[in-house]
């Protein structure tokens, strides 16, 4: 059942050069009546699939949620409130871009109970910034952090990016000095993937996108490891770093593999063994409401074995990896013979290691994941 | 049939073939020539009636001979009865055009009034005068501004030395001068001989099989008569059959009681296989049979060899069906199942020539609708050995090692090039580059010059075409027969991926170019190759010597480090893509390749 939920806003006053997630330019758009039907797929989606547990986490992503004004926002909170039965202790993440959010709205935040920010900073380089589109200066991160810890938000994470176009090391070696210099408890640090649909795809294609590298990706990687270590960020999966019990209890919720809601276009959800993917256009997603029906666009019953393999390629993401104990009470089956093999060879390819009754990547590991991943999909 | 009506329906018939080059207007020739012989009504006619395949249409080279009878009412008032014969116009297949033109007493040769002679005309002009056809010029395309009819007589007299004086002008395209070259053939091209009522003797031409009737044998009957029912025998495979069904084409089949002595036809004689009914065979009665079998029959040795691989393994067997197939169709064309461990199960074919292994190369991606890895050309070598053994290697990679060659011979062609005056040093310039020896240089004219050079086989399967045509602008035309073998300073050069030797990937190569060829191949690899967990040196070498390296750096970095929320299924796909990808790959020793680097380097050529 699950306990967490993912709200999705879809809109954005800027388009980043990289983003490929479901989101629409915010100018003209029906704000107001997307967000009164997010509210009735939160009704809906209660009454089909109730849970008498709390909510333990919720994460309002986008998108820029902090695009819409702080009326708009504040009623899809007050809504979250009205139709989702929250626990006590429940972390309460927003998205926040740098400087779109005033003291106002910040504060308004506070009020409805959101106690963690993720600031999608990127990186403290200009001219990387317009670089990829970003609508914000550096400064503005520094600024938002402030307010936020101002009006009383105390835990904070800040999203960066690596490998981007032209980036050296030197300037991501600065970026992450100052990132580690500031109140934040949480870092992700993602490196870019070029996606289709998204402007920098189109200047792959054309030749005109000078990638960093494999070599220097890596080396930017392990630098971070390093820098991040020394200042107190413990590493707890591959992307992610946070001080001390300060981890995503939302992103857990994805790598170990338990369920969640997934509200607004585009968004997902894992409820009842069933993945969910919603309509991803805007009209779609609203039209499906309208009729009454919630807006599905694929629905996918996971079957054991899945579950199985998710169990390992989420798992695995996390530094501590996946507890064998767990998955024995979790599918009732010992992991080393529903993957034969498979653990072993890893293990004898050094990318795999077994320690104190879990299986998780080693140092090398971790840089290829990915051909770790690949050999626990079983399926044909 | 009455004998004597035999006789005299013999002394009707004309049978004649046109010799043409590539675009001189052969294939519009012979629709003027249907079409004035009514033999199709407008609404049948389909232009370019003789190209049947896709394929040759495409390349505008007819690869399939056909038969076609033709009636003709002559200006003297008496019906006669044509048979057209289609030849292929390529040096592969000479043989073909050799015994599609013994079925002849005539032939029309073509030539174009702008561009005159070109190589693969004259090749075929000799055929033709070694079977004793009466050979009647055309200058075609008359109607062109840049025609020089006068100019191109003088040539053809010059280089053939035939006489010009009755030479026809023609523009097949405007239909201007057919009825001349109908009437020609009543009155120059010789009636067929031979006794009606003697023991039958058939040639095989052509045959083709078809699913439904099996082989389809077309034959010219030279003497005697044969009837659907009766047993025939064929002299040089001794298989026996019974005739099912004669006749025709018109060009539609159309069936007879009796094939006599001139006619070109088809029969069917429920045979499963072309290679039961090769061409230049001779069909006789089993009971009856003919004293002697025609001469000039050959079993064709294919000269060029080649690797055909499935690119998805799943494939195999379908590919050895298609390979079947064609062989029901072709009778050159040989196979054999050979594994290779860097491309797993195919076939080694060998083919006539270059032209003849695309042929069957895209008719197979085609028609059977199968990927294809080829692996480069080769031709036969002999390899004397210290022991004393001879060997005939036509794969590299079972070339013996170096110290147990004493030497070895490679097959040599005589090649002529025929260029406009301008691109004679570029042509030179490969050639020589080729290992060429010069022979000789004629001029045709102020203009044109034929190149003569002696070439090993193995540097015109590679590349040779290709860099001819863009060298000259397409301008040169060139043909060449096989020789002799010579010595030559070849080795083995093997590419080695950490430490294992790709099969697929060896050539037998020149000394002198090994060097150039293995930087060429390690460099491309390098490129191709996706990085694996660990470094992976490629090599390529002679012997246990190093000639050339590179080295693809082991893979640094594949992990997804972003963000997709709980959209897990995207993952999931990132994934199964991945995996997807390196089923396709061919595990090489432990490096994992994809076939578009195998691709890549077997079909690099040097200006690349």
């Amino acid at each position: 059942m699950p306990k967490s939920l993912y709200v999705h806003v879809p809109f954005c006053e800027q388009i980043c050069h990289y983003c490929d997630f479901n989101k629409f330019f915010l100018k003209n758009q029906p704000i107001d009546e997307y967000l009164e039907l997010c509210a009735s797929e939160m009704e809906k989606t209660v009454h089909s699939f109730p849970t008498d547990e709390g909510i333990s986490t919720i994460y309002i992503g986008g998108g820029t949620p902090t695009s819409i004004s702080t009326h708009q926002l504040q009623y899809l909170l007050a809504k979250v409130k009205q139709h989702f039965f929250l626990a006590e202790n429940v972390e309460f993440t927003v998205e926040v871009n740098p400087g779109s959010a005033d003291e106002e709205k910040m504060a308004m935040l506070y009020e409805m109970g959101v106690n963690r920010l993720s600031i999608g900073a990127q990186t403290f380089d200009e001219n990387l910034l317009k670089a990829i589109n970003r609508d914000h200066e550096a400064k503005d991160v520094e600024k938002t952090v402030e307010l936020a810890r101002r009006v009383g938000i105390n835990n904070l994470s800040i999203d960066m990016m690596f490998g981007l176009p032209r980036q050296t090391m030197s300037q991501w070696k600065s970026s992450l000095e100052i990132v580690c210099q500031m109140p934040i408890q949480h870092i992700s640090a993602y490196s870019l993937k070029v996606e289709e649909k998204t402007v920098f795809y189109q200047l792959l294609r054309k030749g005109k996108l000078p990638m960093p590298g494999q070599e220097t990706e890596a080396e930017m990687y392990e630098y971070m490891l390093e820098k991040l270590n020394e200042n107190g960020f413990h590493h707890y999966e591959i992307s992610n770093f946070a001080k001390e019990g300060r981890q995503s209890l939302h992103n857990l919720t994805y790598w170990n593999n338990e369920e969640y809601y997934g509200i607004g276009a585009g968004a997902h959800s894992y409820m009842d063994g069933v993945r969910r993917a919603n309509h991803g256009p805007l009209p779609k997603y609203m039209n499906a409401l309208k009729n009454n029906e919630l807006p599905y666009f694929e629905e996918h019953v996971v079957p054991t074995m899945e579950k199985m393999e998710e169990q390992m390629f989420m798992g695995l993401r996390k530094r501590n990896g996946v507890s064998i104990q767990e998955f024995q009470k979790k599918f009732g089956k010992d992991v080393y013979e529903v993957f034969p093999q498979v653990i072993e060879k890893l293990k004898k390819n050094l990318l795999l290691e077994e320690d104190k009754g879990r299986v998780k990547l080693t140092n090398k590991g971790l840089l290829l994941g990915n051909e770790v991943f690949e050999k626990f999909l079983l399926g044909e | 049939m009455k004998p004597e009506d035999r006789i005299k329906r013999r002394d009707k018939i004309r049978n004649f073939s046109i010799i043409a080059h590539i675009d001189h207007g052969k294939s519009t020739l012979a629709d003027r020539i249907l079409e004035k012989t009514s033999a199709l009504t407008q609404r049948e006619m389909k232009d370019q009636m003789l190209d049947a395949m896709d394929l040759e249409r495409e390349r505008g080279i007819t690869i399939k001979l056909n038969a076609v009878q033709l009636t003709y009412k002559a200006n003297d008032g008496e019906e006669y009865i044509f048979h057209l014969i289609d030849t292929p116009g390529h040096v592969d297949f000479a043989y073909e055009v050799s015994r599609s033109l013994a079925a002849c007493e005539g032939a029309l040769l073509i030539v174009d009034a702008a561009q005159g002679i070109e190589a693969q005309t004259l090749a075929n002009v000799y055929l033709a005068l070694d079977n004793d056809l009466e050979i009647l010029p055309v200058i075609n395309k008359i109607d062109l501004p840049s025609a020089e009819p006068e100019r191109v007589k003088q040539e053809v007299e010059d280089v053939i030395g035939l006489p010009m004086d009755e030479a026809l002008l023609a523009s097949a395209k405007n239909g201007v001068g057919i009825e001349e070259i109908l009437e020609s053939v009543v009155k120059n091209v010789p009636a067929p001989s031979g006794d009606p009522e003697a023991p039958l003797k058939a040639m095989i031409f052509d045959s083709l099989y078809d699913p439904y009737r099996g082989v389809i044998v077309y034959i010219r009957i030279m003497e005697g008569t044969v009837k659907p029912g009766e047993k025939i025998k064929m002299m040089q495979t001794e298989k026996e059959f019974e005739v099912q069904e004669i006749g025709v084409f018109t060009p539609k089949p159309v069936n007879k009681d009796e094939l006599t002595v001139g006619d070109v036809g088809y029969m069917i004689a429920g045979i499963k296989n072309v290679s039961d009914s090769r061409v230049g065979d001779t069909v006789t009665h089993a009971h009856r049979q003919t004293a002697e079998a025609m001469p000039g029959y050959r079993k064709l040795n294919p000269m060029v060899f080649c690797g055909l691989y499935p690119v998805d393994t799943n494939d195999y067997i379908a590919l050895r069906e298609a390979l079947e197939k064609l062989e029901l169709n072709d009778a050159a064309l040989q196979f054999e199942a050979e594994t290779s461990q860097a491309l797993g199960f195919g076939f080694r074919c060998g083919f006539l020539g270059l032209l003849h292994m695309e042929i069957i190369q895209e008719r197979i991606e085609r028609e059977f609708n199968i990927d294809l890895i080829t692996t480069a050309p080769s031709v036969v070598y002999e390899v004397f050995q210290t022991d004393g053994e001879t060997l005939r290697i036509d794969n590299p990679s079972e070339m013996p090692e170096a110290q147990k060659i004493e030497y070895v011979l490679e097959p040599y062609v005589k090649a002529e090039v025929m260029v406009p005056n301008e691109y004679v040093g570029p042509v030179m310039e490969l050639c020589q580059r080729k290992r060429g020896n010069y022979i000789d240089m004629k001029y045709f004219d102020a203009n044109r010059v034929n190149l003569i050079y002696e070439l090993p086989l193995s540097e015109i399967v590679y590349d040779f075409f290709d860099t001819m045509k863009s060298s000259t602008k397409g301008y040169a035309s060139f043909d060449y027969e096989l020789i002799d073998y010579k010595e030559s300073n070849l080795v083995k050069m093997d590419i080695l991926m950490n430490g294992d030797k790709i099969d697929a990937l060896s050539i037998v190569v020149h000394r002198d170019s090994a060097y150039e060829r293995g930087k060429n191949v390690v460099e491309k690899l390098k490129e191709l190759i996706p990085r694996q967990q660990f470094e992976v040196p490629i090599q390529a070498t002679i012997g246990q010597k190093v000639i050339a390296r590179s080295t693809i750096k082991a893979m640094r970095k594949n992990v997804l480090a972003k963000c997709y929320g709980g959209d897990i299924s995207r993952k999931r796909k990132l994934l199964e893509k991945q995996k997807e990808g390196k089923k396709r790959m061919k595990t090489v020793g432990n490096v994992e390749v994809p076939q578009e680097a195998f691709m890549s380097v077997l079909s690099m050529d040097e200006n690349k």
